[in-house]
């Protein structure tokens, strides 16, 4: 037996506290608009009495963007304060990796009332929400039974464990669940994600890699950066990207945001604010190559050194007719020449001020052209990623000090690893585009080659059981909500459900089965950085699981024991903290980071975590810019291709075309569909929550309610005011939030922050403010990735009934 | 005894409430006070022209808790003497004499003392005199993502950052003394003469 789970059960006294503080921090945190109980007072009297312990620890790994150190305030087994990283120095080698409002209010979600508590069986119809405790040993003989039934009558490609980050550590969250099912011979896979699918897909096309970033220390030396729809200060994106943003500025960079809204860091990080039209970047890019190229401001010895594609003079054989990118810039074939003018009118830029930052890049060398992914999870997603690429080729700001390749932009020199958990081999061999998971479950057998299946012709097999963990992607988080719950409310189709949680989501309410999975101060983990950094957190366990909650690690464990793979799945008996350790001892000491210290001494000396300082940082592509012909890019041409055959031979010119694109959305204020649904709806990622977690955390909600952001030209031609709940509707859906009447976004844009809990009405309105009530299932032409932010909508005042 | 003061760098504070929630976790302060308060300054409007804006608006945040004034209005206005300078140099409240009349916060100009209903007195940011005495920088300071925040004496960080105290639409500080060095925001002088609001004032 573990000695966590030893510990908890033994531990009626662990039990009895969170009653009283769930009671207490319910009263203090959760009933909206009631007066408060002085629930402070009344807890730091009732802890007063304990010894204080302070432990350092990674905050609780969600998908962030970021990976902060905590200091937890420990008393009689309670959490009692949460401060962040204290440690002496804070420069920019070895920053201090400071929590946001979401880490520093963990406590409300730690001693939420409504913590999932006992497993829950259903009792009402699928969706319902009407559920009954059962005890574990039931959940387990039911998961046993089900899974063992799928894989009798169908096969293990009928099983699938879906997307979702709500626990995210090394060791947390879906990857024991993957782990157990490659043992019982494996589940449908997937590949992609929610977050860059576009931009994972189409940064290798130019670039043979994904790791086109440079350490962001390096930023300091730039001269000049465009946050392109980019907005560290909210989305954080590597802890103190936004820090690093100040600290270059402080240097003397100049620094410019372009975003359809007036973001965080359009505020705080850039010298200047300029609005664009949701999904029309590609155009503006296009235009400032117009620009460069016209001008003369071009790098011409990198461009003939290094790329591919640029002009008829460098077009991959076979290709030595077809349209080279200054083709398309200039207008050399489709007669349309890219100008500021042009792109004045699809992106609601003036030329002037196109003109204008196209000259600033390419002359304030060296210059960094950063992308957000916000713009990439749309209709054409790959072909803002190529474009915003190309920019930093033309210009030769790659491979340099100072310079940024653009892309996904993962770090050079070695990235985080984000899970290490060894999860085996998966004996089904067919991946899913990530995003495709509902098209698997109506018309799995039918997927092939066009859908994006990869590892086998064909699937041979529908989805039929569906294992959540730590995941709202089952109803809140995947597009078109009215559409996945016809789909999941259907007992046909996907004959079981089980959702493993912290609390009963909008996702867990499709649940058969709910399995209560506790907290990760709750278990242990081990975290690294979230895309950049040269860290390792420990996380140890902090206080006891409540009630009958278990880690997913244990959770999983229990099963094998039923499937008879205990020994396997456990690595011979290895509990929580035993793969904790196994994680810092033979993982990462034997890969990342030889030289840190071992897992005793790391959790021995309390230091939360272990920081490999940054003084010289990597640039990514240095070498193949030096000599490209002896370090050539993984590339056909080994080069940077501004023309890609593979993207040609796929003969989809319209949607896939051979060089970076400004295309049309399929959704947009240019076509008819702008009648009826005349404003765009983006839906940002929002401080108080990590895509839907903390989205019942009211110490965050309060200080950043849910709202639907209108410009003030729109809201006045509507009577909308300020406050006013409005109701947002396509053909897709309709929901019903309260409304910000703000000048901070541009006229025709509606943002509606994504994340927020699905709480349908009667008649299926959406009032809990999510986006995905009005999203579309279509997926994009090559990354078969989410296009979440390509919506047009219509908006009203709501008026009850 | 020297005057304690913030320095807040209104150029870099991008409203993320870290400071605010830091607060809340080591104050644990309930919903109906806000001892930081991070207001969102807006104005300007939109000029349309050819389908193109051709002006733009502009916004920034001020993070604000008490500015331990070197003259606190608020120890004037209190008839208990509850509200007043404790013996560390920071303005605090004896809980026992506050008959939670609200004289001080309507006195103070900065909404630092808040009448809170379960305690049934006002309260007020401490500066977390806990962690001062101790060497420690209160809660927020040390929250701040991006290091918009810095807490000392009021002689290092005028040494440090100057001595602006002004900033639309904070009021005249003249008066008061606050112990508070800005760092003014680009549209600073723009919110000045375009007359910016403060945007969701009820929620603050």
């Amino acid at each position: 037996m573990n000695a966590v789970t030893e510990k908890t059960r033994g531990n009626s006294f662990s039990r009895r506290l969170f009653v009283k503080l769930s009671a207490l921090t319910g009263a203090l945190l959760l009933r909206k608009g009631k007066k408060s109980d002085d629930t402070a007072s009344v807890l730091s009297g009732y802890l007063a009495s304990g010894e204080e312990k302070i432990i350092r620890t990674g905050c609780p790994a969600h998908n962030c963007g970021g990976r902060c150190l905590l200091k937890v305030h420990v008393r009689d087994g309670i959490i009692t304060r949460i401060e962040t990283d204290d440690r002496p120095g804070d420069d920019v080698s070895d920053p201090r990796l400071r929590a946001c409002i979401r880490g520093r209010s963990y406590r409300a979600r730690q001693y939420h009332p409504d913590r999932l508590k006992y497993p829950l069986k259903r009792t009402g119809k699928r969706g319902e929400g009407k559920f009954e405790r059962i005890s574990w040993d039931e959940a387990y003989d039911i998961m046993h039974r089900e899974i063992s039934r799928v894989i009798r009558q169908y096969g293990n490609s009928a099983l699938f464990i879906p997307y979702g980050t709500g626990s995210y550590t090394n060791l947390n969250g879906r990857w024991p669940a993957v782990r157990l099912l490659n043992l019982l011979g494996g589940s449908l896979g997937y590949y992609n994600s929610y977050s860059w699918a576009c931009t994972n897909i189409a940064t290798p096309y130019v670039y043979g890699t994904l790791n086109t970033g440079n350490q962001r220390q390096d930023w300091l030396n730039s001269r000049y950066i465009i946050l392109w729809g980019w907005n560290p200060a909210e989305m954080i994106d590597g802890t103190n990207s936004a820090w690093f943003i100040k600290k270059a500025r402080e240097k003397g960079a100049k620094t410019v945001c372009i975003d359809p809204r007036m973001s965080m860091s359009a505020v705080a990080l850039a010298d200047e604010w300029i609005p664009i039209r949701p999904g029309t970047d590609a155009a503006m890019m296009s235009a400032m190559a117009w620009v460069i190229i016209s001008e003369k401001l071009t790098d011409d010895d990198f461009i003939r050194r290094c790329c591919s594609g640029y002009d008829s003079t460098q077009m991959p054989k076979g290709c030595e007719n077809e349209e080279s990118y200054k083709d398309y810039i200039l207008g050399t074939r489709d007669g349309i020449p890219k100008t500021p003018q042009w792109a004045e009118k699809i992106t609601a830029v003036p030329a002037a001020t196109i003109t204008r930052i196209a000259r600033e890049y390419a002359t304030l060398k060296p210059a960094v052209l950063y992308q957000g992914y916000g713009m990439q999870r749309r209709a054409y997603g790959e072909q803002v990623v190529r474009a915003g690429a190309a920019l930093s080729a033309i210009t030769g700001n790659i491979g340099i000090p100072g310079g940024w390749a653009s892309g996904l932009a993962s770090q050079a020199g070695g990235e985080p690893f984000w899970t290490t958990f060894p999860m085996g081999d998966n004996p089904v061999k067919a991946r899913i585009p990530v995003f495709l998971w509902t098209e698997a479950i109506i018309r799995g057998k039918e997927m092939g080659a066009a859908e994006g299946v990869r590892g086998a012709d064909r699937l041979d097999n529908n989805i039929k059981l569906i294992w959540s963990v730590a995941s709202n992607i089952l109803v809140n988080q995947h597009s078109n909500i009215n559409r996945t719950i016809k789909i999941i409310g259907d007992e046909k189709l996907v004959e079981f459900i089980a959702v493993q949680d912290n609390f009963l989501t909008p996702s867990a309410k499709y649940a058969d089965l709910v399995l209560p999975a506790c907290t990760q101060f709750e278990t242990w983990g081990v975290e690294d950085g979230w895309k950049y950094g040269e860290e390792v957190f420990l996380t140890p366990q902090i206080v006891d699981p409540p009630y009958e909650t278990k880690s997913d690690y244990r959770i999983c464990a229990d099963l094998a024991k039923r499937f008879g793979v205990w020994d396997e799945f456990t690595a011979g008996g290895k509990d929580e903290k035993a793969w904790a350790e196994w994680i810092i001892n033979e993982y990462y000491r034997k890969t990342r980071f030889p030289e840190m210290p071992k897992f005793k001494e790391l959790l021995e000396s309390n230091a939360g975590v272990y920081v490999r300082p940054v003084s010289e940082p990597v640039v990514a592509l240095a070498a193949f810019r030096k000599d490209p012909g002896k370090h050539p890019l993984s590339t056909p041409t080994g080069k940077i291709e501004l023309f890609s055959k593979p993207l040609f031979d796929m003969k989809q010119p319209g949607e896939i075309p051979a060089v970076p694109k400004y295309i049309t959305e399929w959704e947009s204020p240019f076509g008819s569909e702008a009648e009826k649904y005349p404003l765009q709806a983006i839906g940002h990622h929002y401080m108080p929550r990590v895509h839907s977690t903390h989205d019942n955390n009211e110490m965050t909600m309060n200080a950043f309610p849910q709202k639907v952001y209108i410009n003030e030209t729109d809201a006045g031609k509507r009577n909308i005011r300020n406050g006013d709940m409005v109701r947002v509707w396509n053909d897709r859906g309709a929901l019903v939030a309260k409304c910000k009447v703000t000048s901070k976004i541009l006229p025709g844009v509606i943002d509606i922050p994504q994340g927020a809990w699905y709480n349908p009405g009667e008649d299926g309105t959406d009032f809990g403010g999510n986006i995905n009530i009005l999203t579309t299932e279509r997926w994009t032409p090559l990354a078969k990735g989410n296009p979440q932010h390509t919506i047009m909508v219509q908006v009203e005042k709501y008026r009850k009934g | 005894m020297p005057q304690y003061a913030f320095h807040i760098d209104t150029s870099a504070c991008s409203g993320c409430k870290a400071c605010q929630a830091a607060c809340r976790d080591k104050n644990n302060v309930g919903f109906d006070v806000k001892w930081r308060r991070v207001y969102e300054i807006e104005g300007g409007n939109w000029e349309q022209k050819d389908g193109v804006f051709t002006s733009l608006p502009f916004s920034y945040f001020i993070s604000l808790s008490c500015n331990n004034c070197g003259n606190p209005v608020c120890v004037k206005a209190c008839p208990t003497t509850a509200m007043h300078i404790g013996r560390n140099g920071i303005t605090v409240i004896d809980s026992k004499l506050c008959i939670g009349c609200k004289y001080c916060e309507w006195a103070c100009p900065y909404s630092a003392p808040q009448y809170d209903p379960t305690r049934k007195s006002m309260t007020k940011c401490d500066l977390c005199e806990d962690y001062v005495i101790t060497g420690k920088k209160p809660a927020c300071v040390d929250a701040c993502p991006v290091r918009a925040l810095d807490f000392g004496t009021y002689s290092e960080m005028s040494e440090k950052y100057g001595t602006e105290n002004e900033l639309h639409p904070l009021p005249d500080p003249v008066s008061y003394d606050p112990g508070m060095i800005i760092k003014p925001h680009r549209d600073a002088a723009r919110a000045k003469n375009e007359n910016a609001v403060v945007a969701d004032k009820k929620e603050i």
